[in-house]
């Protein structure tokens, strides 16, 4: 389960970012920025190593103590991070690696969408049920 | 009931045979529309008309960046796009690939088709030669489109010798 869920253009800017809602947003806001360096170190560094295809699922970014926060990067460079509470240990590479792939499918939904214009904020119904489906049940 | 029996029958084969004839006759709509509004449109006015055309392209070409490459890996260099678009795109749009692909290694790519599906239907030669570039507005949008999700801003020009054979110019702009 998700804590924050964030999608970045390619041009850097938050095109959909959602936490929940009991913490203080603007740190997630923050480690989500501070994770996009991150994200362009493994891009060039995946390309420079001339590996056979860079995959399009980047793993855990880096950790912090109470969060992980991880990456994916589609062929458009759209990126999506999220971040997971670091208490939560039952969650495997395999569950985030099925989100990360949601999420895809229900972005490329949006891009399909003709009242969508790409490059702006995201703000269909549809994505927000999804993304509310990956996020840490709050009462 | 009997008709659920035919899908059945006929299958994917036979929804993807109904997918390219709708997109053709979708297609041929579109153009007479945009030029049945003003018959004789003198040059400014068909300008626009291929600009709209050009323009619903480009916005089908973006979905399809987003949604066709999705289960490949990240496309290491320009080349790979472009052999992506001959092969997948044309593929998924046109049921066919693109016959010849050709660059000259500084940004300019030359697409050709001998036998183009939204041009066969017209004419076999030189006939109709000065209404094809009509038929070929929206797909030049389409192949733009698609450069431009995958971060390759570009400009795509059509040239049509004899009919239904075409080529699709592509320039790489960078800034």
């Amino acid at each position: 389960m998700a804590v924050c869920v964030a999608v970045i253009a390619k041009e850097n800017y938050p095109l959909y970012i959602r936490s929940v809602p009991t913490e203080n947003e603007l740190k997630f806001h923050y480690m989500v920025h501070t994770s996009l360096d991150v994200v362009d170190e493994k891009i060039s560094a995946m390309g420079k190593a001339l590996v056979d295809q860079r995959e399009l699922y980047l793993g855990l970014l880096y950790p912090t103590e109470d969060y992980k926060v991880y990456g994916y990067v589609t062929n458009s460079k759209v990126k999506f991070v999220m971040v997971v509470d670091s208490s939560n240990t039952a969650l495997r590479d395999n569950e985030i690696r099925s989100m990360f792939r949601k999420l895809h499918n229900s972005y490329t939904d949006v891009m399909c969408n003709p009242f969508y214009t790409p490059g702006d904020r995201i703000q269909s119904r549809a994505f927000d049920g999804m993304v509310t489906s990956m996020m840490i049940q709050v009462c | 009931m009997r008709t659920r029996g035919g899908g059945r029958l006929l299958g994917r084969e036979g929804r993807r045979m109904a997918d390219a004839a709708l997109f053709e006759f979708l297609h041929t709509e579109m153009v007479a529309e945009l030029w049945a509004q003003d018959p004789d449109p003198g040059p400014g006015g068909q300008k626009m008309s291929l600009s709209v055309l050009e323009g619903m392209g480009f916005r089908v070409g973006q979905a399809l960046g987003e949604r066709l490459p999705r289960e490949t890996l990240a496309f290491r260099e320009e080349l790979d796009v472009l052999k992506f678009l001959c092969k997948d795109v044309w593929a998924a749009v046109f049921q066919k690939q693109m016959d010849s692909l050709r660059t000259n290694h500084q940004g300019t790519y030359v697409l050709q088709d001998h036998s183009f599906p939204l041009l066969i239907r017209m004419a076999s030669g030189l006939q109709y030669l000065e209404e094809a570039p009509k038929f070929l507005a929206f797909t030049c949008g389409l192949l733009r489109g698609t450069l431009s999700t995958l971060g390759i801003k570009s400009l795509v020009t059509a040239s049509v010798a004899a009919l239904p054979a075409c080529k699709f110019q592509v320039v790489i702009q960078r800034s």
